[in-house]
């Protein structure tokens, strides 16, 4: 039968194979064309887990173990694996309240049911030892484990810095870094951060709907080993380290003291010191916000970021420069009538001998014979202005490493600052100032800033008689055999060698001279060693001034330089000396001849009591 | 009148092949989407492809069953049919079991049955029997209100369920009507008017609009039949709007493409009555006006649903259309689908290697979402072969329904057409993310006996007729 409607078969089918045409275009061009669903389709399915290396062991010079890692668990919880459980016994084991178990319970089902959350961090093994036991009583509970630092001395913990979380701004700099990777924030662990992490690795899963693991992503091809950090051999050595901050503890201040000929720094002592363990794992943050608002500012680095005027310690520096420039010869005596006075100026000075020659004055530290040289200096009719001599002088002060960071493994050094001509220009004018003007610099003091490390520095330079070695930190890194060139480099000063000896025989003296001939720092005397030393006062506008001495032992072959400020200690002879005596003894000796001194410095308190409430074991 | 007829030799091969070849490539696809490492045989019952065997055995049985009955069985009973299914679909609102919040479902011991499944055979029976009275004229309106009540009864009470997707099935029915005689343009009409109101709630009105506009100017071409009319028109249309958008881009005005869009409608429409003005094609403003009408209709839809309407009715009406039945937000089911299927590339990632099926990314995947697992294990090849079967097996029905030579044997044709062809394409079309997700199956595809029987006694029905046509001549 035959009727009128047929033709409507081909409407009927040509609207079917129509949408089927459409579909079979829609199917080409998502499966064929696309190519973004294959990575949607994968993303789906893995799921990528990190695996953290150990990281690096660091030693101080004798192989002493300072930090090294501890594992710590992480009791972590999956939601919808949790069955019933004794949450009397469970409470009892982690020491928390049934209430807090709830809370944690609904924070981590708020994240999410079928993924892990930490539900407590950072058990302790022995609680972790209690709870393994019992763990098939909790289901639904699993235990992380994690990695964080362990001190194995309370020492060096501005020297070797510390570990935390890293910021937006770090991972944002450099890729490798992830939410929630840990990274150094400061000392040893900053600057050798690439070498002390080691690499992350990653294992890459394959996941279901509810993030269940299901197997490796294709058999493991993917998967990255973990490679565990670089082990790291510091210069420190950690009993003289142990040592200066015990003799610092109850004052303020610093010791740096350096191997000269090397520049491998010893110790690095910023009092007050806090406990490095002080700032691991999960009492960090609290800690931290606690340094940080401590009025005494423990987190400070003194070594390396305070900068105070270096007072009668940089006579030397000028005696050299006036030596070099030949404007004084070792046998050059000035007179001192306690004090200096010319063109209206007055520099006070103290009593002593009159008339001194060179060694003699930085024996006895005259004031006066130190403004006679830095006027010979900048008045020297070589140089065509005062000006231009100044700026003469203060190529040669930075030849010393003043003036500029000196470029060591320590992070967050400061600069100090050496002033130049133009700098004066700016206050009096062109012209406007003249040797006299700029008189203060001769006794170290006026506009002249420099860091205790810089000193400990200049004291090397000195003991070396002519260079130093950049001062650095890490002796050597695991597996490679040289550590960066700028640290094995000698950096000559633009002083002769030869000038050198008349300028230690003053610092010989100013320890070792005889009873009554104005040696200004007899205390820092060992019996059997040669100290060279030199006291200096850095004037403090906010109190009692800054004790401070410079000393290196033995005079000859010189084996430890160092710098000792005792923030308001008065005079440098005070306790600066007595300090750096004691330290010099530590370490060439490992013996105490001199108990009254310790026992004097032991119990010398220089905080005020109110402020010492505030401070942290 | 009767003629002895060999049913071995008479019966049609081709469908029945093409209908072997879907069932055994849907059972190895819910085979990959169900498979457990700790279950690898597929005839393991405790698992859904096990059980698909039994019921896939089960099926072959019924499909005997039809075929060896009398053919005019069909005709004579064919209201009683409807009549006891549409009284099951009373009991189970009564008796079922509620399962996702329907009561769609009876339980006997370990097997479930879905009366609605049956409900479509029975249905297109009752209406292929009124339908192929004699001097019955479609386009009167009380014949079409008949022919309307023999849907709707079910479609209400399905809808009382509720199950949205088997109740829209039966609208596919329409296709049978205007196969027999239902005017085109109330087709037409009605099939665009519940397009438009569906797909204005589902997309974004500049795809609406657009979509208007194209059909506008299928609808010139279809009344006019002059292609040289709808190309002039097309390049007013494209100019205007180019240039507009041109001017846009240039003076980087602030204007959404949207704006662009109906300021386009608006100037064409100008030139569109000025011209046919001149031209004298009186077509034209009628179809603009109409065109405007829908663009106005898809607003003001829009409005009442978001303005008046509160918000439990906009909640219920979406439940409803199956826009909020996403359990883990919006489009995530749409979009972990695209992914199986994209993610297949062009020739798949081999059987049970599909990492998306595997572990679960699809919800659904082995009964409505099938189709996922044929595209990300097989790829392009796969789905184009479903597709192209799928065509072949529609196309040869509407062949066969053509031989016919009892209206009623025409009309059931196109009946099993209609209801299998809505299911490909509205299920396909999800899966794709080309239709809104309505939980229908891929006919015998996915998992379920209901479905499989369901569809298999609405196909032998009909081949049985088609064996038996030489037999009688009602």
């Amino acid at each position: 039968m035959k009727d009128f409607y047929s033709n409507r078969k081909y409407v009927i089918a040509g609207l079917f194979l129509f949408v089927s045409l459409i579909y079979i275009i829609r199917l080409f061009s998502l499966q064929v064309v696309n190519k973004s669903y294959r990575l949607s389709a994968s993303s789906n399915v893995s799921r990528s887990v990190t695996q953290y290396p150990a990281r690096g062991l660091i030693y101080d010079r004798n192989g002493k173990l300072l930090v090294s890692n501890e594992a710590v668990y992480d009791l972590m919880v999956v939601p919808n694996q949790l069955r019933e459980f004794d949450t009397a016994n469970f409470c009892t084991i982690l020491n928390i309240s049934i209430d807090d178990v709830r809370k944690k319970i609904k924070q981590a089902q708020d994240y999410s049911f079928y993924t892990a959350s930490p539900f407590l961090k950072q058990i302790s093994s022995k609680t972790y030892a209690v709870l393994q036991e019992k763990m098939y009583k909790f289901q639904g509970f699993f235990v992380q484990p994690r990695i964080i630092r362990k001190y194995t001395m309370e020492i060096a913990s501005h020297a070797l810095g510390y570990v935390s979380e890293v910021d937006e701004k770090a991972i944002k700099e450099n890729q490798y870094y992830r939410m929630g990777d840990y990274i150094g924030k400061s000392g040893v662990e900053k600057s050798y951060e690439d070498v002390l992490r080691g690499r992350k690795g990653v294992n890459i899963y394959m996941v279901d709907v509810h993030m269940r693991k299901m197997g490796s992503y294709k058999e493991g091809k993917h998967d990255i080993t973990a490679i565990v950090g670089v082990n790291i051999v510091t210069t420190l050595d950690a009993d003289l380290q142990e040592y200066g901050e015990l003799l610092m503890r109850n004052k303020t201040g610093s010791i740096v003291a350096i191997e000269p000929c090397t520049g491998e720094v010893l110790a690095l002592v910023s009092s007050p010191c806090y406990d490095p363990a002080l700032l691991i794992g999960r009492i960090r943050s609290e800690n931290f916000i606690k340094l940080q608002q401590d009025t005494l500012k423990p987190l400070f680095n003194r070594a390396l970021m305070a900068q105070y005027p270096p007072g009668s310690t940089f006579k030397p520096i000028n005696g050299l420069i006036g030596l070099q420039e030949k404007v004084i010869y070792p046998s050059t005596e000035y007179y001192c009538d306690q004090g200096f006075y010319g063109g209206g100026i007055f520099v006070g000075c103290h009593n002593h001998d009159s008339p001194l020659n060179l060694p003699r004055s930085i024996q006895n530290s005259c004031n006066t014979y130190f403004c006679n040289v830095f006027r010979n200096i900048l008045e020297n009719r070589r140089y065509g202005s005062v000006a231009e001599a100044f700026n003469s002088w203060r190529e040669y002060v930075m030849s010393f490493g003043f003036g500029s960071k000196l470029d060591s493994d320590f992070t967050n050094e400061l600069k100090g600052f050496v002033p130049e001509a133009s700098y004066y220009d700016k206050y009096y004018g062109k012209n406007g100032w003249r040797a006299l003007t700029l008189i203060s610099l001769a006794i170290g003091q006026g506009e002249l800033t420099t860091t205790p490390l810089q000193m400990a520095n200049m004291t090397a330079a000195i003991a070396n008689r002519g260079f130093y070695c950049t001062p650095h930190i890490v002796k050597s890194i695991e597996g490679q055999s040289d550590i960066d060139f700028r640290f094995t480099e000698k950096h000559k000063t633009k002083i002769d060698s030869s000038h050198f000896e008349v300028i230690i025989k003053g610092m010989d003296w100013a320890v070792n001279g005889k009873p009554g001939s104005g040696s200004t720092a007899r205390r820092a005397r060992i019996e059997g060693i040669t100290v060279c030393g030199k006291t200096g006062t850095a004037e403090n506008p906010h109190g009692e001034d800054h004790s401070i001495f410079i000393a290196f032992a033995p005079k000859n072959e010189p084996k430890i330089a160092l710098s000792v400020y005792v923030e308001n200690g008065g005079w440098g002879s005070t306790y600066a000396a007595p300090i750096a005596s004691l330290m010099i003894e530590k370490y060439l000796t490992d013996t105490l001849t001199k108990g009254w001194l310790e026992e004097f410095i032991l119990n010398t308190n220089l905080i005020d009591h109110e402020e010492k409430g505030n401070t942290l074991e | 009148m009767r003629r002895k007829v060999i049913l071995w030799n008479s019966i049609d091969w081709v469908t029945i092949l093409v209908y072997l070849i879907l069932v055994f490539l849907g059972w190895i696809n819910i085979f990959a989407a169900e498979y457990d490492e700790e279950h690898k045989s597929i005839l393991d019952i405790s698992r859904r492809y096990g059980k698909q065997t039994i019921w896939i055995g089960a099926a072959f049985l019924l499909a005997f069953l039809v075929v060896v009955i009398d053919s005019r069985f069909y005709l004579f009973f064919a209201y009683a049919i409807y009549g006891l299914l549409i009284f099951s679909l009373l009991a189970v609102l009564v008796f079922g079991r509620e399962i996702h919040g329907a009561r769609s479902w009876f339980e006997f011991g370990p097997i479930r049955i879905q009366p609605s499944e049956f409900v479509k055979f029975a249905t297109g029976l009752a209406l292929a029997k009124y339908l192929s009275a004699k001097h019955l004229n479609i386009n009167n309106i009380k014949s079409l209100a008949s022919a309307a009540i023999i849907v709707v009864v079910p479609v209400l009470l399905i809808l009382l369920q509720p199950d949205m997707g088997s109740a829209l099935v039966f609208f596919s029915l329409v296709l049978v009507l205007y196969r027999n005689g239902l005017s085109g343009s109330i087709f037409f009409a009605g099939i665009f008017v519940a397009i438009l109101s569906i797909l204005t709630l589902f997309f974004d009105k500049l795809i609406i609009t657009t979509s208007i506009i194209i059909v506008s100017f299928a609808v010139f071409w279809i009344v006019e039949r002059k292609m040289k009319y709808v190309i002039y028109a097309m390049a007013i249309f494209a100019v205007i709007s180019g240039s507009l958008y041109g001017l846009k881009e240039w003076f980087t005005f602030d204007l959404s493409n949207y704006f662009i869009l109906v300021m386009s409608v608006v100037l064409s429409g100008l030139v569109y009555l000025f011209l046919s003005y001149r031209r004298k094609i009186r077509n034209v403003s009628i179809i603009y006006f109409l065109m405007v009408g829908a663009l106005v209709f898809t607003f003001s839809e829009n409005y009442v649903f978001n303005n008046v309407l509160e918000p439990h009715q906009q909640k219920r009406i979406n439940i409803v259309l199956g826009i909020e039945f996403d359990p883990a937000g919006s489009g995530y089911n749409i979009n972990q689908s695209k992914i199986a299927i994209g993610s297949g590339g062009f020739s798949g990632k081999g059987f049970l290697k599909g990492t998306q099926t595997k572990f679960k990314f699809v919800p659904e995947q082995s009964t409505d979402f099938i189709f996922c697992t044929v595209g990300e294990e097989w790829g392009f090849i796969g789905t184009l072969t479903v597709i192209a079967l799928f065509s072949i097996l529609l196309i040869r029905i509407i062949q066969l329904a053509e031989r016919q030579r009892s209206a009623f044997a025409r009309l059931y044709g196109y009946v099993v057409f209609s209801i299998i062809s809505f299911h490909v394409v509205v299920n396909i079309g999800m899966t794709i993310g080309l239709f809104p997700v309505i939980g229908i199956p891929l006919p015998f595809f996915s998992y379920g006996g209901s479905s499989l029987w369901a569809f298999t006694i609405l196909l032998f029905i009909f081949l049985r007729m088609d064996a038996g046509r030489m037999e009688y001549f009602i």
